[in-house]
């Protein structure tokens, strides 16, 4: 029987990326994907025809550029392209833009505050020193404070001389940011409401957070220390939707000798004397492999996929109480025409952006407040996009494909499952709040795919449908990511690795946790890992 | 519950949403400007699209040596600064001593955050006993607010309402004498009066940034295409002409004076190491320790106290003719000590200048055996150049114009 050098769970992302690397470097490497398609939650799928649908994740800012240059993405299609800029329409009628040219965005929030208009310069300074503190941190993996391996050493040593070299004012505000609650942190910079809604949204996106709980300014953070070829910050579109993503990996994959099974779901992992030894397909088929890596949750891989008899008690205990709780949907929509915004002046760069209708602090605490009580927010907030505006190849010309993140979405209707009726409030919600703002946006309306975390869970497997793969609360990053002394990607169990955004540096499209778990593997294995890029400097 | 009202937003600023499609500014002088650019060399200027030149950048610097040379600041930011406690405010804010400024009076200052370094350098007009203007690069309104906390004292961004012009040059006394600015003979350097035009008033005081004879006047954005047309047809037989940046930056260089962003960084330089005090961007001598409390003083004079001053800006000059603009600056050709950020040759002073940030001792106690690499590129090749560099002081040029009284008349 054919023993495989590595078998990868799951095929999304990160499970790519870390197949590429290991293929690369010589391995004989099987992904095995429960779903007839690869992507996991960066997929693009054609639901309804001519239109295509970023179904899951919809933008792209955190992807390594190392990573898309080691696998040659562009080679095998990916392109992303910058998007132009954004907007918060507010109840009056009116609207702020955030455009990317400075001195526009500075005379837009001027409309609002002269005072935060110039404030704007110092936020964005914090915040740009904040992210070329993380930056580098991303591509190395997480020292374990408690061991005195020279590498761990090495690392701890890193850490604290980068954050030696922080003034003692950055570093009281590397602290803050990372505990403090992004309603607060805006305070210290804006007095405008519609402002500080405007920033907030970075700050709870994914999060089963409301903006005033601590820890979402490091929610913020990361979503800012993404870059789209060199532009910090900036996010855009995957042309061809975020399953370009996972396409070209699967490419890139394949064409590196790498191999692919699609429709098989694998029913648990085969342990034998403490050590993985390969997987059992929901069918009942053995593939076996002498290492295993889980693209998976950690709770869906530990408490699904591995016996507990194999698994230490207080592992188990971490595991089950990590916090990957289900706070997000997703309402994708075709269109047969672009829909009109009247407050939107027609030739607005806005349309090419994203856009949102929560213009206050307090709606958006409100929209929190319900999902504490176990229900979707009946005033949600949305971060709503229009891909098509930029990418001809989602939709017909003249027709558009529009992506609706939405939040909050319980993982539980009342403590009850969701059912279909639970799924067809959630989005009537959504398609309320934007025909308040956009009259005919319903006749617009050609198909829609409604993904409440119910969904969520069940096709793409993340628990709860929780997109980070777990909260990215201080509590849960670096090494105690997702358990404390299994932050360096193995497991208790022997050649059982995880390589999901469960763990370090997190979750977003961004393909590190993948390349750092095949960095520990070829570790472990003695092989070269001289394929692999660094991070790229920052200086 | 903090609902906002549902009442409509304010007109003025709906009005204001079309801005997006204008990314760059005409200054109120654009009309006139737009008619002069044959070379239609634009740059940004904080939003505002502004000339590098105008019709021949060599020409242009030599109408501020020989003539007039009238060249636009409006998009400089301006702030107001008004009330009972104005000069109290400033005199916290800002590093030279402000009661000593007396109203028709304008200095040359900066400002520090509390660990002392600069936040930027600017020009404060006292127009009265109460009232004042700030002139500078970078934009500080959240640092000026949050400092005028417990002073009695409004805070007013008006850059776009107040339009600005930069009249230098040997011939600029004489054209605004024959433009009808009576009294304007009584202007010493750094003194400043208002006069009436065009039914309103204009602000001109005797300053510059080009080390000549000069002044600059503001007046509200509406006069402004007034002002223009009346110092252009006074200044007719006086040789006047418009000029762009370029010509304006060689002058201030031979004059010696550092601009924001281009010789020192500013409030939002995000790289921490790269923040100077005021005594490392020869700006120390605005420090004053004899008034009271301002922000950044402790941190100054621990600086001092300590030797922990690591940089010094200073004036170079370079054998040869070829500029050095932005070369490395070395000891002993060999150990790096320094960056030119600015450099030219001059045509006032037949020398080849440049202003420089060395890194202590370099330029401070050890000014010997200096060198600067510079790197010409000549048709797709560097030539790859050594040449001495030697510490002078600044200003590299000194004309008896600039502050003769009264002022010469040619």
């Amino acid at each position: 029987m054919k023993a495989w050098d590595a078998i990868i769970i799951g095929g999304g992302h990160n499970g790519l990326v870390n197949a590429c690397y290991l293929q690369r470097a010589g391995l004989d490497v099987l992904v095995v994907e429960k779903n007839d398609w690869v992507g996991g939650a960066a997929t693009s799928r054609e639901l309804t025809p001519g239109f295509l649908y970023s179904n899951c994740s919809y933008v792209c800012s955190l992807f390594r550029p190392e990573i898309m240059r080691d696998l040659e993405l562009p080679r095998f299609g990916l392109q992303v392209i910058s998007y132009e800029g954004g907007a918060v329409f507010t109840r009056d009628g009116d609207y702020l833009a955030n455009y990317r040219d400075h001195d526009a965005h500075r005379r837009e929030f001027a409309r609002f505050s002269k005072r935060d208009a110039e404030a704007y310069d110092r936020y964005s300074r914090d915040v740009t020193r904040q992210c070329r503190f993380i930056q580098p941190l991303l591509m190395r993996t997480a020292p374990d404070p408690t061991s005195f391996r020279p590498r761990d050493l090495g690392e701890l040593l890193y850490l604290g001389k980068k954050f030696a070299g922080l003034s003692a004012e950055q570093m009281a505000l590397t602290l803050r940011f990372w505990t403090m609650s992004i309603s607060e942190f805006l305070d210290e910079y804006f007095e405008t409401d519609v402002i500080k809604a405007n920033f907030a949204l970075s700050g709870i996106i994914g999060t089963a957070l409301g903006p005033r709980s601590p820890g979402t300014a490091y929610v913020l953070l990361h979503h800012y220390m993404g870059e789209v070829d060199g532009s910090v910050g900036a996010w855009g579109y995957a042309r061809g939707g975020m399953g370009a993503v996972t396409k070209a990996l699967a490419a890139s994959f394949k064409a590196s000798g790498g191999t692919i099974r699609t429709g098989a779901e694998v029913d648990h992992v085969l342990v034998g004397r403490g050590k993985a030894k390969g997987v059992v397909l929901a069918g009942g088929e053995e593939i076996y492999g002498k290492l295993v890596v889980s693209n998976a949750d950690v709770k869906r891989t530990f408490l699904k996929l591995v016996e507990e008899k194999e698994l230490p008690d207080i592992f188990l205990r971490r595991v089950r109480n990590f916090k990957i709780r289900g706070s997000s949907g997703k309402v994708n929509i075709a269109l047969d025409s672009l829909p009109e915004f009247p407050a939107l002046p027609k030739d607005s760069p806005v349309y090419r952006g994203d856009m949102h209708f929560t213009d206050s602090m307090e709606r958006m605490e409100r929209a929190y407040d319900d999902w504490k009580a176990g229900r979707w927010s009946a005033d949600p907030f949305l971060d709503m996009v229009i891909p098509t505006t930029l990418d001809p190849t989602m939709a017909p010309p003249g027709k558009h494909f529009m992506s609706c993140f939405v939040q909050y979405a319980p993982p539980k209707v009342d403590g009850r499952d969701w059912t279909d009726a639970d799924r067809d409030g959630f989005a009537e919600s959504v398609i309320a709040q934007i025909a308040e703002y956009s009259p005919g946006f319903r006749d617009r309306i050609v198909h829609m795919e409604v993904r409440t975390p119910r969904e969520i869970e069940a096709e793409v497997g993340l628990t709860e449908g929780n997109i980070f793969q777990g909260e990215l609360t201080f509590d849960q990053l670096l090494f105690n990511r997702p358990v404390p002394g299994y932050a360096q990607y193995r497991s208790p169990v022997g050649g059982l690795y995880m390589c999901g955004s469960s763990t370090p540096p997190g979750g977003g499209v961004m393909g590190a946790p993948g390349r750092n778990a095949a960095a520990e593997i070829l570790r472990d294995l003695a092989k070269s890992t001289s394929h692999m890029s660094p991070a790229h400097d920052v200086i | 519950m903090n609902h906002q009202p549902t009442i409509k937003p304010s007109k003025a600023r709906t009005a204001a949403q079309g801005h997006f499609r204008t990314l760059r500014l005409g200054t109120p002088f654009q009309p006139r400007i737009d008619a002069l650019a044959r070379t239609q060399d634009w740059y940004n200027w904080a939003g505002y699209r502004a000339p590098h030149s105008l019709w021949d950048e060599e020409l242009e610097y030599f109408a501020i040596r020989s003539q007039a040379a009238l060249f636009d600041i409006s998009p400089m930011t301006k702030y107001r600064v008004e009330g009972p406690d104005a000069e109290a405010f400033l005199d916290r804010v800002t590093l030279r001593d402000v009661t000593k400024l007396k109203p028709g009076r304008v200095h040359y200052t900066a400002w520090c955050d509390d660990e002392g370094f600069v936040l930027d350098d600017g020009t404060l007009f006292r127009l009265s006993p109460t009232r004042f203007r700030l002139c500078s690069q970078e934009r500080h309104l959240p640092w000026l607010l949050d400092s005028a906390i417990g002073f009695d004292v409004a805070v007013e961004e008006e850059t776009e309402s107040i339009a600005g012009l930069a009249l230098q040059g040997p011939t600029s006394f004489a054209v605004l004498r024959d433009a009808g600015f009576a009294g304007v003979e009584t202007l010493k350097i750094f003194d400043l009066a208002e006069f009436p035009h065009d039914g309103g008033t204009v602000t001109i005081s005797r300053t510059g940034f080009t080390g000549d004879l000069g002044y600059e006047l503001f007046v509200p954005a509406e006069n402004a295409l007034s002002l223009w047309d009346r110092l252009m047809t006074a200044g007719e037989l006086r040789g006047i002409r418009a000029i762009g940046y370029t010509a304006l930056n060689r002058a201030r260089i031979e004059a010696g004076l550092i601009v924001a962003n281009a010789d020192f960084t500013t409030e939002h330089a995000i790289r921490a190491d790269r923040l100077r005090m005021p005594d490392e961007i020869g700006l120390g001598f605005m420090v004053d320790l004899e008034k009271g409390h301002f922000n950044g003083r402790r941190a100054i004079l621990e600086a001092r106290a300590r030797r922990k001053l690591r940089h010094v800006l200073v004036g170079l000059e370079i054998e040869g003719n070829i500029p050095a603009e932005h070369a490395i600056v070395y000891h002993k050709k060999s150990q790096e000590v320094g960056l030119v950020s600015a450099a030219m040759w001059s045509p006032m002073a037949k020398r080849n200048i440049a202003i420089a940030s060395l890194t202590r001792p370099y330029g401070d106690t050890m000014v010997e055996d200096l060198w600067v690499e510079i790197y010409a590129m000549r048709e797709l090749q560097y030539q790859k150049l050594m040449k001495r560099a030697k510490v002078v002081a600044r200003p590299f040029i000194k004309l008896d114009r600039r502050t003769a009284n009264p002022p010469a008349d040619f």
